[in-house]
This record gives C-alpha cells, structure tokens and sequence, in this order.
C-alpha cells in the first residue's frame, strides 16, 4: 500500500491548520472591537465558505487562482509559479474551506471572555500583547482548542474544492478523499475500503480529542472560573 | 495628590457631562445603574475616551481633548478594581501579585516589593493557590495586593461589594477601609447604596443620566441633597411636588396638607422628609392620619399613612422603633413632620 495520500492528507491538513489558527484568532479579535455594520458584513462575508458547496469555492479559487486569472497570471509572471495542480495549491482549498469553523468557534469563545480581567491588566501596566496571549488566550483555550483540532479534521477530508484545484496525480497530489474516489470509479474496492478505514479512524480519534476538550471544559467551569 | 475631572460624552440615549475635584479623601460616584458612574471610572483609567475635556491626577494630564493628550491606559498608572476582583484564572496567587510588579525592571527590588506586599496583606501561605480556590475575602486582599504593589496614583473601586451578602460584606468593607486608610490617596468609588457610600467616602458626587446633580461633603450631601434625585438617592422616601404658599409655608400637593418650612429657596419645587425624621405627636406641622400598613422590617416598622381629613394620592411613610410602635399602636395617629427636617429640592 502506498502511504503518499495519507502523509499528503496530513501535510495539507497541518499547514492549513496554523495558518488558520492564526487567521481565525485574528480576525475574531479585531472583528469582534469592529463597528456593528462592518462586523455584519463581514461576519456574513467570513462564515459563507462554511455553507456553500465545496465545489463552489473550488470554482471561485481557479477564477482568482487560475494560471490565466488575476492572481494566478500574477504568480506566473513574477515568480513563474503555476499556483494550481500542485499538492500545495489544496492548502489553498483547504484553508478557505476550514476558515469559518476556527473563525467561529474563536469568536465564540472571546465572547464568553470576562473584558476586566484584560481592563485590569492595562491599569497594571500589562502590554496589550502579554494580555492577549497570557490572559486572554488561556482563559479561551478550550474553545479555541476544540476550534482547531475541528479545523484539522475537516481538512483532512477536504475533497470538493481539493480536487478541482489540484486534481488527482497519484504521488504528487492524491490526498485521501480523492483517493478513495479515484479507487471507487476504477473498481478497485478492496483499496477503496483499505483508505476508508484509516479515514475513519483518523476522524475517530480527532472527534474523541474533541469530547475531552470540551468534558475538561466544563469540569473546570464549574470549579468556579 | 488630587483628582481632577471634566469630561462630556455622547452616548446616545443621553449624555456624559461630569465636571468633579477631589484631594486626597475617598469620593462617590452614587447613582442608580446605567446612570454614567462606571463609565466615568472607565473614562479616568482610560478605558473609555471621552468626547471632550480633560482629565488629570496629581500633576500628569492623562486626558486633554484640545491638547490632544490621551494617555493608554498603562501609562496612567491608575488602581482599578472591580467588584469581580478580576484575578486572572489562570496564574496562581504569587503570578498574580507579580503582574502587578511587572513595571520594576529590576529582578531582585521586584522580588522584594511582592514578598513585602503579601506579607502586609497577610496572603503569603496562598501563593500557591489559584483564585477560583480562594474565598470572596481572600480574593480581595490578592486584588487589593495586586493593585497596591503597582504603585498607583489613585485607586479606582467599580462597585466593590455589590454581590456581596451583608455578612461578608460588613467584613469586606472595614478590610478596603483599611487599605484606603494606609493609601492615602484620592480613591474614587462607584456605588449605587447610600449606605455603603456613607461609610465609605468623605465626598459624593449624586449622578443621573449623566450629570451630576449633587456634589459636597457627605454630611452636606445628606442633610440638603437639594435636588429631587440627590434625596432619591440618598435614601428620601417621602417626596411631594409643592405650591409656594408664603415666605415659609408650602402646599405640598401630593399629601393635600400646607407644610411650615425654614426657607423656600428659589426654583423649590418639592420637599422630601426621610421616613425616621418624623415624629409621633403634636408640633408646626403635624396632621392625624390612618394607618394603612404596617411593614415590618428587622428592627423597626414602616407605616404608611394617608391624611385623614383631606387624603392626597400619596401616602406618608414612617419609620418608628419597634418597641415604640407597640406601645402607641392604633388605627389612627397624630404625627408631625419637623420644619427643619423638610428638605427643599428642585429637579
């Protein structure tokens, strides 16, 4: 059996997943100080890769994304970087798509963080960074956790707009949902099951980590934080 | 070491207009909540930024709209403190006291002034301890701790005790007072219970809806709160709209009786009486009523009366000693209402 798609899965999963660690705290953050009207707009703007059909953002990415389209032509011409069909370019797919669930659940839990503990620690002389990682993000780490080990799963399984940006090459860009596909519609079912099971057990294992976060969560709430 | 404050904000369903001095004693803010009180704190630890005016503690200007100062709120040195105490959950006791000390550079000396401070503070055996295992008096002594080993120019109390049952709360209250005490310093406290206000501060600013419409020394405050809402606020339960009778006798339209007065100041127009300044028998003003309930409180009563002869739409309320209201209970009494014990107030 050949483990490419697993370690390609993973690889893309990772990346996508620090970059949206980061992307989704940050927005979170400033979008929540916002005024109401950019907030609104912008929230709907955020969370709508969440409900459209992962076909849909993969063809909104190859119009920007393409090698003859704004960016992609821009890429091409700078850096002669194809910026689709290369196992890289599903980070691409991925991150958009993974987007609104750290976004979400980020925003969530900086609301449920108590604005005097970070009131109290500027008239203490606190800088507003030390704040932000040493009391802010501590107090939400559960949710935030929870956020990002969501966002890893749903990458991993990634497929609608993984496929059509980078397409299937066996070695170079199958990831595992892909895989099974292409598996599927050759006829090749002993194989096509073989990926199901590792999927499965990968997505048992990240739900798993899920329900402990959030148990660990609530058990420390009640201890009176 | 004083206070300095004058500042307006617009804040939509009204405005932010509080102009206050104070030295180096305790000042209220007292006012019911959603009045500015809190927001005015805000407004002193920068926080909050007011539209326009300015703001300064000691000889540092932290707010000038037309100098364009705006200081962040690190650098204005204010103690703030919340009713929630806000120890951060997620330090023990000791990494809490040490975030207070985080603006003395040097290792040792911050070292020093946390041990000293703890030890002052009798909390050095909690350092270990995490706040959601400390009990409502200890978490204050650590935010007190906290606040007092950063060195602050003027101490900031956001509704100190209001969660607080009144056991707990008697204790808490004497700990800061101390505290206060050993500050020395101008220390302003937000408030919405006269009580607490009155043992706490040497001054009150009365606010509603963002003014400030009494402000002096406590005693003055309480004995001629002047207008309607500052007798409201400080505990004035008898309050009717008057017609000016005579250079000293007023209509009080509310209770349908004329009252004697001492002086009518110009714009009075209405009078209060605290409930346990009235007294029983006769005297300038006094009126045979129907008691038409009697509540009873822990050490007292309250009977509310209604005017015999002439009954207006409101009633009088009286607040008499227990013992004393067993010995003269009736149906129907004589009371009077002293002519120096009427407040004169205007809106």
């Amino acid at each position: 059996m050949d483990w490419f798609p697993l370690y390609n899965s993973i690889r893309i999963a990772a990346i996508s997943t620090v970059i949206i660690f980061f992307l989704g705290i940050f927005s979170a953050y400033y979008i929540a100080k916002a005024p109401r009207l950019i907030k609104g707009v912008l929230d709907v703007f955020l969370t709508l890769p969440l409900v459209l059909p992962p076909t849909v953002v993969g063809y909104l990415l190859l119009r920007v994304l393409g090698p003859k389209r704004i960016i992609g032509a821009w890429a091409l011409e700078l850096f002669g970087l194809k910026l689709t069909m290369t196992w890289w370019s599903a980070i691409f797919a991925t991150t958009v798509v993974i987007f609104p669930l750290m976004y979400r659940t980020a925003r969530g839990a900086f609301e449920s963080f108590d604005e005097t503990l970070a009131y109290s620690a500027q008239s203490l002389g606190l800088s507003n960074t030390y704040i932000f990682w040493r009391i802010r993000m501590p107090y939400c780490k559960q949710g935030i956790l929870a956020g990002t080990v969501l966002a890893f799963a749903r990458a991993l399984g990634e497929y609608g707009a993984t496929s059509m940006i980078c397409g299937y090459t066996p070695g170079r860009t199958a990831t595992i949902s892909t895989t099974v596909y292409q598996l599927w519609r050759t006829n090749d079912d002993g194989a096509a099951f073989r990926w199901v099971l590792v999927n499965l057990a990968i997505s048992f294992v990240v739900l798993l980590a899920v329900n402990m976060l959030e148990k660990k969560n609530s058990s420390k709430k009640k201890g009176g934080i | 070491m004083s206070l300095y404050l004058d500042i307006e904000k617009d804040l939509g369903s009204f405005r932010l207009k509080v102009k206050l001095e104070a030295g180096d004693e305790t000042l209220a803010l007292l006012g019911a909540s959603g009045c500015g009180k809190s927001l005015t704190l805000k407004c002193i630890a920068g926080i909050e930024t007011p539209d326009k005016g300015r703001i300064v503690v000691d000889d540092t200007v932290l707010f000038d709209s037309e100098a364009k100062i705006n200081l962040s709120p690190q650098q204005r040195r204010t103690g703030l403190m919340f009713q929630s105490y806000a120890l951060f959950p997620n330090m023990t006791v000791l990494q809490n006291i040490n975030t207070g000390a985080n603006r003395e550079p040097d290792k040792a000396k911050r070292k020093a002034a946390v041990e000293a401070i703890m030890d002052s503070f009798g909390i050095s055996e909690l350092s270990n301890r995490y706040p959601h295992q400390l009990s409502g008096g200890q978490q204050q002594r650590v935010a007190l701790a906290r606040i007092m080993v950063s060195a602050p120019k003027i101490l900031l109390l956001d509704e100190p005790f209001s969660a607080l049952d009144s056991h707990l709360r008697f204790q808490l209250e004497r700990e800061l007072r101390n505290a206060i005490h050993d500050f020395g310093k101008t220390v302003v406290l937000v408030s919405h219970d006269r009580d607490e206000v009155f043992r706490m501060s040497d001054s009150i600013a009365v606010m509603d809806m963002g003014q400030v419409h009494r402000f002096g020394k406590k005693a003055e405050v309480f004995s001629s709160p002047m207008t309607r809402k500052a007798a409201i606020l400080t505990g004035c339960k008898n309050i009717s709209a008057i017609e000016r009778l005579g250079d000293d006798t007023v209509y009080a339209t509310d209770w349908n009786i004329p009252l004697k007065v001492k002086s009518i100041p110009e714009g009075a127009n209405a009078v209060g009486i605290r409930m346990h300044d009235i007294v029983p028998g006769m005297g300038e003003n006094a009126f045979r009523c129907t008691v038409v309930e009697e509540i009873e409180n822990p050490f007292s009563y309250s009977i509310m009366l209604r005017v015999s002869e002439h009954p207006g739409d409101s009633l009088i309320g009286w607040e008499v000693d227990k013992a004393r209201w067993h010995s003269m209970r009736a149906d129907e009494i004589t009371i009077n209402l002293p002519a120096e014990a009427i407040l004169l107030l205007e809106d």
